[in-house]
């Protein structure tokens, strides 16, 4: 018994030691943030359309009005890694069985329009989140980022950074799952 | 040419380690004395390898030798040329040098200054440290190599983080070092008792000028990073509970638990197994701190540039050191013997209730610190434990702490007292609660906490000044005799009551500092007037200079208080023109009572372009905590010169008496 | 591989990382007592995009949008308790400084409690063992000890 309490310490360190091991070798980023919104419905917003842009800006309702999955892109003319992604967001708007929608973040309306002139527009709506308000509601922590909502609304996954390569890999086939 | 010698003499200096690390401990247990004092000169000779090393790469930085990776990465032709020299650990592999260095410093001094102890003790101690030393040397090499060269060579350097480029942050550092990597020597005596399988008042007093030494410069390196926190953020704060002040912190807290544990191994031959147990709890604090800012296992504000690959070798360093310690502990520690008898009112029982609340401390900023890891580790959850946490659990154990030490050095050895020692000290708690009543008259709106810690500081500052003034008659009729009767007094006495008024001093400014803050903050033009703690301040407008390699927007303000001018302070904004980014540099107008702190910034909103936005802090009492620290270093500094400890004397003292064997020491 | 590092790092990048002042003159409320609630508050919410700063301290835009509408919400005549869950509904618990007491944290909250009653249980046994009163243990007092004891006697009577 007496020798038992001697391990005491030694067992500590072996418990540190073994987070400290799942914490190095299990590839997380310490300072990513899991979205609250995840397997809740969408937050409600109404975004008004980019002031010279044909596609018309969107709101809660019209998502869920659509009983389609959606792809929520946040987006800004001033992010580097979004001009990476737009290829990717490209590809999906070929997509007929999902919408993709654009919410322009904290981006000036011209820098915005330049933006998707040059690009191309691959988004089926785009709103203007100039005040950034919408893009709290969504709780996001940077651009670029996007959401998949399901048919019923609800928000199933989040994924901050941009969609290139593995993560896009990643992303189409949480997406084609979603659409079965 | 150079940097390649400096590489070279650390593959040399891994070489040596390995062979410190060898064959003393062999030549222990075949009775080989030239194997046993090999020790000695293997590690004064490891210690001159990494010294080349470390001046090699403060040449490449002197001489912005763009080829060196290194250099490229965190210097700039146009740093000043003190913030090449210091820059040379301001970065991941630089302080990973930085480190060794002090490392190898430590077997150095223990071979030259530690002739006092016994040949075979030491030469264990230096194995144990050269197992370190070939760790972290081999981690330097295969992981962080500084020496790194790079071609073509760039035009010109990335630049140190302007951060960094600050005096106090170059100083932090090595002294916050050398108190970590001292308490490695504190471990590798652990280490050796265990394996001798004895640990003796001898072996306690042999280890206690390390350990000094160590947690002095700790104590000194902390205070001295909270004070770069205080005028180089720009807020005004001094401490976060960020993961990397924490786990500084907690080094410190073990170790001062371990500095009033060994005295009574020293005094008594008591609580052996508990002193040798903290000896090695805070150096693998240490490294654990090490682990947590290299690693990027957790988030921090300020860590190193993050690299799992070095994490994972660090990891297989700590659990080699910690687990083997430990184990060695479970194995070994059973058999020592708990001896000393003592009352349960008694100087033991004191130090035993000091251990109490500081382990407890320690363990509640560990488990804080890593809570959030646990967590996502077994629910996936994350979430942040940040200051509100630890200021509620960490406040009590404080004040608890500050309340008691003011007693502990009122009682005897073995059987106190304590109700003769309260009834003589009663009126000091009285105007400590009179005090505290006080406060809280005048300023109703504090926090109580705040409340009662004026009034523990001050319990804690009387008491202890009682108590010594009691030990040297102060009032003695003999007046002339008091230097004497000062002097007369051990110097680990007199160091001790510095160190606890320090903490009292620590205590007021915390509190004073946290509570009672008053803050301003508005857009100014030139002309402007703003009103802080009865400060008058005018801005006066701003004006552009040029520094080696920023540039500077420099605030004129005028301060006046009830009317009279004190003096002008010049808040700066810099662009440190290499890496584009910025810095505020506050300006404070120092003073006991409380500091003046005024910081300029530009408006985020563009409404508001061509005014500045002035922020003015008034922080009372807060020169109180850089005091206290002060004071703690002075008393550690005070306490390490005492003669029992003969650290510096030992060869005048071999001289005046060849043999020095006090009874019990050499049992070989 | 190297692409998607290079971007993840200028993503990263994005988030401001320079420490400059924070709440700034214009986002101040006219209202004492709510502007020292709205500084109370925004002490203990995490900047989401910095690494370990309360978004009171952060510079960064995100940072901003937090305080502003943490006022807004109190000017609206939110309770501190509400502003809170507003943020945890967008952000998660991952925002706040001080952890709500729930099942996954009741151990980090008693965690001090539960180590100093511990702590205080070892000593008193300490205590005990080691009393005088406590005869069966006199024997076992070691040579060492007293060897010292008997050393600083004499220096201490000097």
């Amino acid at each position: 018994m007496r020798r038992f309490v001697f391990l005491v310490p030694l067992a500590f360190s072996l418990i540190i030691g073994t987070f400290s091991v799942w914490g190095l070798l299990n590839d997380r980023n310490p300072s990513e943030i899991p979205s609250a919104l995840i397997n809740r419905s969408i937050p409600k917003f109404n975004l008004s359309p980019l002031p010279g842009l044909r596609t018309p800006g969107f709101s809660r309702d019209n998502l869920l009005n659509l009983k389609k999955v959606s792809v929520i892109n946040f987006f800004a003319s001033w992010c580097l890694p979004c001009r990476a992604e737009h290829q990717s967001l490209i590809e999906l708007s070929q997509n007929n069985e999902i919408v993709l929608a654009g919410i322009n973040y904290k981006d000036i309306n011209k820098d915005a329009l330049d933006w998707l002139t040059e690009l191309g527009n691959p988004y089926t709506y785009v709103g203007d989140d100039f005040s950034g308000r919408t893009g709290i509601d969504w709780g996001i922590t940077g651009v670029p980022e996007t959401f998949i909502v399901n048919r019923d609304g609800k928000v199933v996954h989040r994924f901050s950074g941009p969609l290139v390569g593995v993560k896009f890999k990643e992303f189409k086939e949480l997406l084609t799952l979603e659409l079965r | 040419m150079i940097p390649e010698l400096g590489q070279f003499s650390l593959v040399l200096a891994l070489l040596i380690a390995i062979a410190q690390s060898t064959l003393p401990i062999i030549g222990v247990t075949r009775e080989n004395t030239i194997w046993i004092n090999s020790a000695k000169y293997l590690a004064l000779l490891q210690f001159f390898l990494v010294l080349i090393a470390f001046m090699a790469l403060m040449r490449s930085y002197i001489v912005s030798d763009f080829t060196v990776t290194n250099v490229v990465n965190n210097s700039h032709s146009k740093k000043p040329l003190l913030y090449k020299i210091v820059g040379t650990w301001g970065n991941h592999e630089g302080s990973i040098l930085l480190w060794v260095l002090i490392l190898v410093s430590f077997g150095g001094a223990l071979s030259l200054f530690g002739s006092n102890i016994p040949t075979r003790l030491r030469a264990r101690v230096l194995s144990v440290q050269g197992w370190i030393c070939v760790g972290f040397i081999s981690f330097m090499l295969f992981t962080s190599n500084p020496f790194e060269r790079t071609f073509p060579p760039p035009l010109n350097g990335n630049d140190l983080n302007p951060l960094l480029q600050d005096i106090g942050l170059a100083i932090h550092p090595p002294l916050l070092y050398v108190g970590y990597v001292g308490f490695s020597i504190v471990f590798s005596f652990a280490v050796a008792a265990l394996m001798e399988g004895e640990v003796s008042s001898a072996w306690a007093r042999w280890v206690r000028p390390w350990i000094l030494i160590a947690w002095t410069s700790l104590s000194a390196g902390i205070a001295l990073g909270a004070w770069w926190a205080y005028y180089e953020l720009g807020w005004g704060g001094w401490w976060f509970w960020d993961p990397v002040e924490n786990v500084s912190f907690m080094p410190w807290l073990v170790g001062t638990a371990l500095l009033h544990s060994a005295i009574v191994t020293e005094k008594r031959g008591a609580f052996k197994a508990w002193t040798v147990l903290l000896a090695i709890l805070t150096f693998s604090l240490s490294l654990l701190g090490t682990f947590i800012v290299r690693s990027g296992l957790l988030t921090s504000v300020h860590s190193f540039a993050v690299d799992p690959e070095r994490g994972i070798y660090i990891l297989i360093l700590l659990a080699v050191s910690i687990g083997g310690s430990l184990l060695l502990f479970a194995y070994r520690a059973p058999s020592l013997e708990s001896g000393g008898l003592f009352s349960p009112i008694s100087r033991e029982s004191g130090l035993l209730l000091n251990n109490l609340f500081l382990t407890t401390a320690a363990a509640i900023v560990l488990f804080g610190t890593l809570y959030p890891l646990f967590l996502e580790g077994i629910t996936g959850e994350k979430i942040s434990v940040g200051p509100p946490f630890f200021n509620i659990s960490f406040t009590p154990i404080g004040l608890l702490l500050g309340s008691t030490m003011a007693i502990g050095p009122y009682l005897k050895w073995n059987r106190a007292d304590l109700a003769g020692v309260l009834s003589r000290i009663k009126f000091l708690i009285f105007i400590s609660l009179g005090v505290s009543l006080f406060v809280w008259y005048l300023k109703s709106s504090g926090p109580a906490f705040a409340i009662i810690g004026v009034g523990v500081s001050f319990w804690l500052f009387t008491s202890t000044f009682f108590e010594w003034m009691d030990r040297v008659r102060l009032f003695n009729k003999n007046y002339f005799n008091i230097f004497k009767r000062i002097k007369s007094q051990p110097r680990s006495a007199n160091g001790m009551t510095i160190a606890h008024l320090g903490m009292s001093f620590i205590i007021l400014g915390v509190v004073g500092s946290s509570a009672w803050k008053e803050e301003v903050i508005s857009f100014v033009e030139k002309g402007s007037q703003l009103k802080v703690a009865g400060f008058l301040v005018t801005f006066e407008g701003v004006s552009i200079h040029q520094g080696p390699n920023y540039n500077s927007e420099k605030a004129t303000l005028k301060v006046e208080k009830e009317g009279k001018f004190l003096e002008n302070l010049y808040p700066e904004r810099r662009l440190y023109l290499a890496t584009g980014t910025s810095t505020t540099e506050s300006a404070i107008r120092q003073s006991l009572a409380g500091d003046l702190y005024v910081t300029i910034s530009e408006p985020a909103n563009n409404k508001f372009k061509g005014k500045w936005v002035l922020r003015l802090i008034y922080e009372p009492l807060v020169n109180f905590i850089w005091l206290g620290a002060s004071f703690l270093a002075l008393g550690g500094i005070i306490s390490i010169t005492d003669r029992r400890y003969k650290i510096g004397r030992t060869f005048k003292y071999r001289r005046t008496k060849p043999i020095n064997k006090v009874v019990g020491l050499d049992n070989f | 591989m190297n692409f998607i590092k290079f971007l993840l790092i200028t993503f990263l990048y994005l988030a401001p990382v320079d420490i400059i002042l924070a709440v700034e003159p214009d986002e101040v409320l006219t209202d004492l007592k709510l502007e020292s609630r709205a500084r109370d508050i925004s002490a203990n919410v995490r900047c989401v995009v910095c690494q370990n700063e309360p978004i009171d301290t952060s510079n960064s835009g995100v940072a901003r949008d937090l305080r502003i509408l943490i006022r807004e919400r109190l000017l609206a005549g939110d309770s501190n308790k509400e502003v809170y869950k507003y943020l945890v509904d967008r952000y998660g618990n991952f925002i706040l400084f001080k952890p709500p007491l729930t099942l996954s944290t009741a151990f980090l909250w008693f965690m001090p409690l539960l180590v100093f009653s511990l702590g205080v249980v070892i000593l008193v046994g300490v205590l005990k063992k080691a009393s005088p009163s406590n005869k069966s243990r006199f024997s076992d007092v070691s040579n060492d000890t007293k060897v010292s004891d008997s050393l600083e006697n004499k220096k201490g009577k000097k």
